[in-house]
């Protein structure tokens, strides 16, 4: 997808990535980057995967003290200049070290972040705007820690600390925010209890149960147009086709949301939440127009 | 030839009138749609049809039946075109015998109806200023909520066409 870009600039700044890893983890009681989801993966190393896919620079945000904790100790790391301000301390000593560079930046504590709503974010991303961020699905506000720090932002982020205030969601909301809706509304979920943290580590097991499965998608009308193709094989982990729709919209430019979409399993009309079997021909139906 | 069909050639409606007639009609109803040079401000040079036909003739066949079990008419048979049409041509046609005119009418008109609104089958219309849109998506595209957003699925066609 072409990205507009601010005048006078030929091409996008570089992409680098940080993951935050610098917090108390004060309600978890235990530190949130050593947790481990799934198949045991701590959710630091997680995080790192995702994002090392995308960018070609990628560090861990640390406070001083927290360098040599052995998940930590793995990655190339950015330490925190400021004390007591939150999250912003992390993206700051970024902007301070490459200042040239744009950050993508992720808390470490989604493990439900997926791979359709980091590319979605990506491919959306403006660099003529100071930040490309997802709207919350829970409230509406933007969502700070998954999102994109033009080198532009440098600036009004620093005179916003300096002014004493550390909100990352009212910084976004006070420059020129290039806001989405989320592919999928729990990805950006973040566990801060223990009590939150049982039912989502139940979550990333069921993802990772499921093997990805040959499916067959066929497009019509717009969707074909917008797809540039009339079918096609693939191999995806994803459970319904509400979840293959918002894979395959990251991948193509669909103008149609899934609200005004029908979808067919195996040539008969089924619910968005079917669970995909291996071997399913699957249809995505745009608004119809017969006779 | 089955009740509900798809065709890329001129729909003959003298030879599918034949399969509706039975001694025990005493009425017969069509409705024929046909290509309009005009939709929504826009002067309409030809249409293009295309439909995912595994659904759509499963679906036409249920309208269909259900046509028969709720008004209680003989036959009913419904023909639709694929591909591109020019401007006069006969788009979609549906025949329903009954013993009596009143169901005839009321059937002919549930048919069509529902095929408009149930079966996957989408228009491209060619305007003489040489655009064209797929009608009843182009304006859901807009990320901005539409009214048409709201509707149920699958209940998206308006107030043209045939």
């Amino acid at each position: 997808m072409a990205t507009a870009l601010a005048p006078g600039l030929t091409t996008a700044p570089p992409l680098y990535g940080l993951v935050l890893a610098g917090g108390r983890s004060t309600r978890m009681g235990r530190d949130k980057a050593t947790l481990a989801y799934g198949d045991g993966t701590p959710q630091l190393e997680r995080a790192m995967a995702l994002l090392q896919r995308h960018v070609t620079h990628a560090y861990v945000s640390v406070r001083a003290e927290q360098s040599a904790e052995p998940v930590r100790a793995r990655f190339a790391q950015i330490r925190d200049t400021h004390e007591n301000i939150g999250p912003i301390a992390g993206l700051l000593a970024a902007q301070a070290r490459h200042r040239e560079a744009a950050w993508l930046v992720l808390a470490c504590d989604l493990p439900l972040l997926d791979e359709a709503t980091l590319t979605r974010l990506l491919r959306a991303r403006d660099p003529a705007r100071t930040a490309t961020a997802y709207r919350s699905s829970h409230d509406g506000l933007p969502e700070p820690l998954c999102a994109i720090y033009e080198p532009r932002a440098r600036e009004p982020l620093c005179a916003y600390v300096t002014a004493g205030k550390q909100c990352p969601r009212k910084f976004l909301l006070s420059v020129d925010t290039l806001l989405l809706d989320e592919p999928n509304p729990r990805a950006l979920d973040n566990i801060n209890t223990p009590g939150e943290y049982g039912p989502a580590n139940q979550t990333v097991i069921g993802e990772h149960a499921i093997q990805p499965r040959n499916l067959t998608v066929q497009y019509y009308a717009l969707l074909r147009e917008q797809a540039g193709r009339r079918e096609e094989a693939l191999q995806s982990s994803a459970r319904t086709a509400r979840d293959l729709y918002a894979e395959l919209a990251a991948r193509y430019p669909f103008s149609l949301t899934p609200e005004v979409l029908r979808v067919a399993i195996n040539a008969e009309f089924a619910d968005w939440s079917t669970p995909l079997k291996d071997g399913d021909t699957v249809v995505f139906i745009p608004p119809v127009a017969g006779g | 030839m089955a009740a509900f069909h798809f065709t890329r050639k001129p729909i003959d409606t003298q030879a599918l009138r034949m399969g509706l007639a039975d001694p025990a009609c005493g009425g017969y109803a069509t409705f024929e749609g046909w290509v309009r040079d005009h939709n929504e401000g826009e002067r309409v040079r030809g249409l293009e049809y295309e439909a995912f036909e595994a659904l759509a003739v499963r679906e036409g066949e249920r309208i269909l039946g259900e046509a028969s079990a709720r008004f209680g008419i003989a036959h009913a048979a419904c023909a639709h075109r694929l591909g591109e049409l020019a401007v006069g041509e006969l788009a979609v046609w549906v025949a329903v015998s009954a013993a009596h005119r009143h169901e005839a009418f009321l059937a002919c008109r549930y048919i069509i109806d529902e095929v408009k609104h149930r079966l996957p089958i989408w228009k491209k219309e060619h305007y003489v200023s040489g655009d064209s849109g797929w009608v009843n998506c182009e304006r859901c595209a807009a990320p901005a909520a539409h009214t048409e957003a709201l509707s149920p699925p699958g209940r998206h066609a308006h107030k043209h066409g045939s």
